[in-house]
């Protein structure tokens, strides 16, 4: 039985050692280049006296990221990817909660580390990546590894402020891999065009069925992402015929117009989520690509990537819904109404997942782990946790699950999941911000923040800047005398999501 | 060219649009603001954004969104 993620690379690099494995249309690894970089660094670490701990790859979006990610994994620690582009106040945070005694850097990211303050191990890819490997000491790390050992934390948006990191091993990653793979119908031949950053579970997508199957993935260039016709162009190039993207990076190609003009001629396989799929761009793509499988996918971090998915095999008229579908082989749902209850047909309850898929919870925060993964209170019997999602659901007439709405203030924006009240907290920490409240506005994907106090709305932007990451940063800003109230003196949220606003500003 | 400007100012009320001529290439603008941009300028202006429009030259400062803008009315 499959133990640990780095099976698949040992069975891949010996076979397609030539083969590239990971590239960004400039710099490319191969698998054999993969392994032996791996096992350097995992040498390398493991020699440093480093063990079972969070070591954090600070790093440009590379393929060297990904052999980093394995090489941690190959010194018995997991790994805690850090984008160059996060702002150094969130990296802090994170910094703080991890207290991390290695951190992998590249040229580009070693003064931004340094400037943090960091006091521990800070090493060069590149000196570790071509340390000798010694095999006699990975392989007795691997022998005291368990599938149940972390494999990697990602942080997520939490809402006071400060970011939660959640822990997954290595058999929700493997359970994950194998049940989307075999739905997804990925294999030897796929070529996979990445778009999510590598700090996040939505990479596992493509990363591990790379190294699992010996296929290619490309990492897109970010600026890609603007232009829509340079992007197409970069798919064709690389005879790209898989994307996991979110539904924002497919409507701003079919939005602007760019698939009149040209299709991604080799795509066959376009697996989107996180977001809902706005029908009338949806159906471009649908004509523009009449041969082409479009799975929705949808799934929280905490339950490892994805959990459930849904082949669309109909029509959609704008209005609709695109399905969810159900769970993964190998993975739950349970639909609880708020009394804990299995919510009846058409009724709509809280999503909850049980199952391998299930991650540990968040690193260095028991009470919040204990707030979302609980008991299932459908089994008085024996333990078996579940993951409360936060997201209501109900099942339509032909039995698929359908996202409904939150329960909470969370929201997806660009595909990333933000806590409004995270930005109000970073918000409230500027010296003249007395009070603020964050709405989302739907319909033009548009995060807006109203605020009381002095701060100018520039140097308020300027300001949350330097806290949050850009997909967090207010898309308006609107200073107000006052912020509307409800009857028992909260601020209201919805009017101001309505854009009602006091008179008298 | 003001209402350009100020279109910009709402997106980004923290650059200075008068001077900037990196906005692509220092990622000021990223894909949603460039979505946003395509859409307001459509509105304001009376004008089709083609996608063979959306080069990073065009978008790198506000003369040159300014001269793409008028180059699409002419046109």
């Amino acid at each position: 039985m499959q133990r640990n993620v780095l099976e698949y690379l040992e069975a891949t690099a010996p076979r397609l050692p030539e083969k590239v494995a990971f590239h960004n249309g400039t710099d490319g690894l191969t698998f054999g280049q993969v392994s032996r970089a791996a096992r350097g660094i995992g040498t390398f670490l493991a020699q440093k006296g480093l063990a079972r701990e969070p070591v954090v790859v600070f790093m440009e979006k590379h393929p060297k990221s990904v052999a980093a990610f394995f090489g941690v994994v190959y010194s018995g620690c997991f790994y805690v990817p850090i984008d160059e582009e996060m702002p150094l106040y969130r990296v802090e945070l994170i910094f703080q909660t991890l207290n991390p005694r290695a951190v992998l850097c590249d040229e580009k990211t070693r003064k931004a580390v340094e400037d943090l303050g960091y006091t521990g191990g800070l090493y060069d890819y590149e000196t570790a990546a071509s340390w000798e490997p010694d095999q006699p000491l990975l392989d007795g790390i691997r022998a005291g590894q368990l599938d149940t050992d972390p494999l990697y934390i990602v942080f997520t948006s939490g809402s006071t402020g400060v970011p939660k990191g959640v822990v997954a091993c290595h058999r929700s990653v493997i359970d994950y891999i194998e049940q989307l793979s075999a739905a997804l119908g990925f294999q030897e031949d796929t070529v996979f065009g990445n778009q999510t950053p590598l700090y996040f579970d939505a990479c596992l997508k493509e990363i591990y069925p790379t190294i699992k199957f010996g296929a290619t993935t490309y990492l897109i260039p970010k600026s890609l992402f603007l232009f829509p016709l340079k992007l197409v162009d970069y798919l064709n190039e690389h005879k790209i015929n898989t994307v996991c993207w979110v539904v924002s990076a497919l409507t701003m190609i079919s939005g602007l117009g760019a698939l009149k003009k040209k299709i991604p001629q080799y795509l066959h396989t376009v697996a989107f989520g996180s977001e809902v799929f706005p029908i009338r761009q949806f159906n471009l793509w649908r004509e523009a690509l009449p041969q082409a499988k479009f799975t929705n996918l949808y799934g929280p971090t905490e339950a490892t990537g994805m959990s459930c998915f849904y082949h669309v095999d109909r029509d959609f008229m704008e209005g609709e819904a695109i399905p969810i579908g159900g769970p993964f082989p190998n993975t739950g749902i349970l639909l609880l109404t708020e009394d804990n209850r299995p919510a009846g047909s058409d009724e709509v309850g809280e999503i909850c997942i049980r199952g391998t898929c299930l991650t540990m919870g968040y690193y260095k925060m028991p009470e919040k782990t204990a707030e979302c993964f609980v008991q299932n209170p459908l089994n008085d019997a024996y333990p078996e946790l579940i993951y409360r999602t936060g997201d209501l659901g109900r099942y339509n007439d032909r039995g698929e699950l359908v996202f409904v709405s939150r329960k909470d203030y969370q929201i997806k924006h660009m595909g990333h999941r933000v806590e409004l009240q995270e930005i109000e907290a970073a918000a409230a920490t500027h010296p003249e911000v007395a009070a603020a409240c964050a709405a989302f506005d739907k319909e033009k994907d548009r995060i807006q923040l109203y605020y009381t106090g002095g701060a100018e709305s520039g140097e308020l932007t300027a300001f949350l800047k330097s806290r949050l990451p850009r997909y967090m940063i207010p898309n308006r800003l609107e200073r107000l005398d006052r912020l509307p109230l409800t009857p028992n003196g909260k601020i209201d949220r919805k009017a101001l999501a309505a854009g009602r606003i006091p008179a008298g500003v | 060219m003001e209402e350009l400007l100020s279109i910009l100012r709402e997106i980004h009320p923290d650059v200075d649009f008068e001077t900037c001529t990196t906005l692509i290439d220092d990622q000021i603008l990223d894909s949603i603001d460039i979505v946003t941009l395509v859409a307001e300028i459509g509105d304001a202006f009376d004008v089709e954004v083609p996608p063979e429009a959306l080069v990073p030259e065009n978008f790198n400062s506000a003369k040159a969104l300014w001269a793409m803008i008028q180059q699409l009315d002419e046109g």
